[in-house]
């Protein structure tokens, strides 16, 4: 789906990831983990064409890329309804209106997030992770071959990142996901790229527990790991 | 009342018009907040009537090119060095209107108009002008017609806009200049230090009470046509400024809002 190849990129001169390797296969359910600064909102850049590499390619076996951006970057207070937004993944520079096939599209998958009956609810009086779950209805319409998302659960409660891991589980597409929530080994990841300037790229381990709804941090996922039988002794 | 616009009838059909760009680019400036951006088009465009008036051609004509240039290379600095641009845009604001005020002082007699074009005269709004709006508005119509749908995507998600491929340097050029082609129609009416809280004060106001970008262009055309012609009226009673009557209205208004909404 997606090879990368002896990937560098350089900004001002300086190196922001240095010979990166990353293959990304069909059904493939990958972690982007690593420190702030570390480069993963730069790999996914390179990977959408936002960003050229330096050096190296990146080869894509697809056109159809469904993307979340970070909800950083938007403009909060913009009049706009969710049905809207949605519609918006149909667009492209020679297409200028929405037909009644498009609309059909944006509510079937606003009812695949659950999200049907926020329809004509401005976007601003939503939560955020109801927010999010329009962005990933939003990114879905165009049926992509390839999820990518850029911390979608930063800034929304437990149960709202439950919700938006059960519907990226549901999901039968390839997906890639920067996370910097460790609960994400839990929601059905296969490979976990940790990136910091370079890539190292771990199989996640089969975790055969059930974490507590209410409190799960970092601290208990060391604990579970600890006595999870699965690590063969490596963690001690 | 009938009478008043009976006897100067340019000024209600300026209000009219000047109040549907204030739907489209008001509405737009508010939710980009471009604000900055377009005062300093609109006092940079000072240096476009500097210029017409030395060399004595026509004024909305060469504005209309001068402040179409500092459109483009606004857009240019304001998508290529988002996070400095603000240093920019302020020296364009200044480079524009010193070259109105030197190319306007080397010029004999020319005090004459020049308050008008400060403050505005929306009393004695000539045929021209007119036309002009006329001609502005058509474009404004049309554009936001077939782009409505790109515009908003951008407005609202540039990254998500680029990925979906859409132009964003040339949909953002095209807006900035249709933005600066509206406060040059407008600067004879309005007056280029007033133009910017008639083109941000609707919209804003608007915004609050909206679900949708469409309904947000209709309802601060409408606010601008009450606040314009309202203004107008009383400005006639009183025989005070009709501008500043029209700006302080919205403001009081604006400020209402504020209040009861938060």
């Amino acid at each position: 789906m997606v090879e990368i190849k002896n990937l560098t990129f350089k900004y001002n001169n300086e190196i922001i990831l240095e010979n990166i390797n990353l293959k990304i296969e069909k059904y493939d359910y990958v972690a982007l983990i690593g420190p702030n600064g570390g480069g993963k909102t730069t790999l996914i850049k390179l990977i959408l064409g936002l960003l050229k590499p330096t050096s190296g390619k990146i080869i894509l076996n697809t056109k159809k890329i469904g993307y979340v951006p970070q909800y950083t970057n938007f403009s909060l207070d913009i009049p706009i309804r969710v049905i809207d937004v949605v519609l918006q993944g149909r667009l492209n520079k020679f297409k200028f209106f929405y037909n009644e096939k498009d609309k059909k599209i944006a509510l079937e998958k606003l009812s695949l997030v659950g999200m049907s009956k926020f329809q004509n609810k401005k976007i601003s009086d939503l939560s955020g992770g109801q927010r999010q779950r329009v962005l990933i209805a939003r990114a879905l319409v165009n049926e992509p071959d390839i999820l990518i998302l850029d911390e979608p659960t930063s800034a929304i409660d437990i149960k709202g990142q439950k919700e938006i891991y059960k519907i990226l589980k549901s999901l039968n597409i390839t997906k890639l996901i920067i996370s910097h929530d460790i609960n994400i080994l839990l929601e059905g990841v296969n490979k976990v790229a940790w990136i910091s300037k370079k890539l190292v790229l771990h199989n996640t381990p089969d975790l055969h527990f059930k974490p507590n709804e209410e409190h799960f941090c970092e601290v208990d996922f060391i604990n579970a790991i600890q006595n999870c039988n699965v690590c063969h002794g490596e963690h001690t | 009342m009938i009478e008043l616009f009976t006897l100067i009838p340019n000024s209600f059909y300026a209000s009219i018009l000047i109040s549907i760009a204030v739907g489209i680019v008001g509405s737009l400036i508010v939710i980009n907040k471009n604000s900055f951006i377009a005062g300093s088009i609109a006092h940079g465009s000072f240096g476009g009537i500097g210029i017409a008036f030395y060399f004595g051609i026509p004024i909305l004509l060469s504005t209309s090119i001068f402040a179409s240039i500092l459109a483009i290379i606004l857009s240019f600095i304001t998508l290529k060095m988002p996070h400095r641009s603000d240093a920019v845009i302020g020296a364009i604001w200044a480079i524009g209107m010193s070259i109105g005020i030197i190319f306007s002082e080397m010029t004999p007699g020319y005090n004459s108009g020049l308050i008008s074009y400060l403050f505005g005269s929306i009393l004695t709004i000539a045929n021209e002008d007119i036309n002009m709006m006329i001609g502005v508005d058509s474009l404004l119509i049309i554009f936001i017609l077939f782009l409505y749908n790109q515009i908003l995507l951008i407005s609202y998600d540039k990254e998500f806009s680029k990925v979906q491929g859409l132009n964003v340097t040339l949909l953002h050029t095209i807006f900035l200049i249709l933005t600066a082609l509206t406060i040059v129609m407008s600067v004879r009416a309005i007056g280029l230090i007033l133009i910017i809280a008639l083109f941000t004060i609707p919209p804003f106001i608007a915004e609050k009470f909206t679900k949708s970008l469409k309904s947000m262009m209709f309802l601060s055309a409408i606010l601008s046509a009450i606040f314009m012609i309202s203004g107008i009226i009383i400005s006639f009673y009183y025989d005070i400024s009709a501008t500043a009557t029209i700006i302080l209205l919205a403001s009081v208004s604006f400020f209402a809002v504020m209040f009861k909404k938060n």
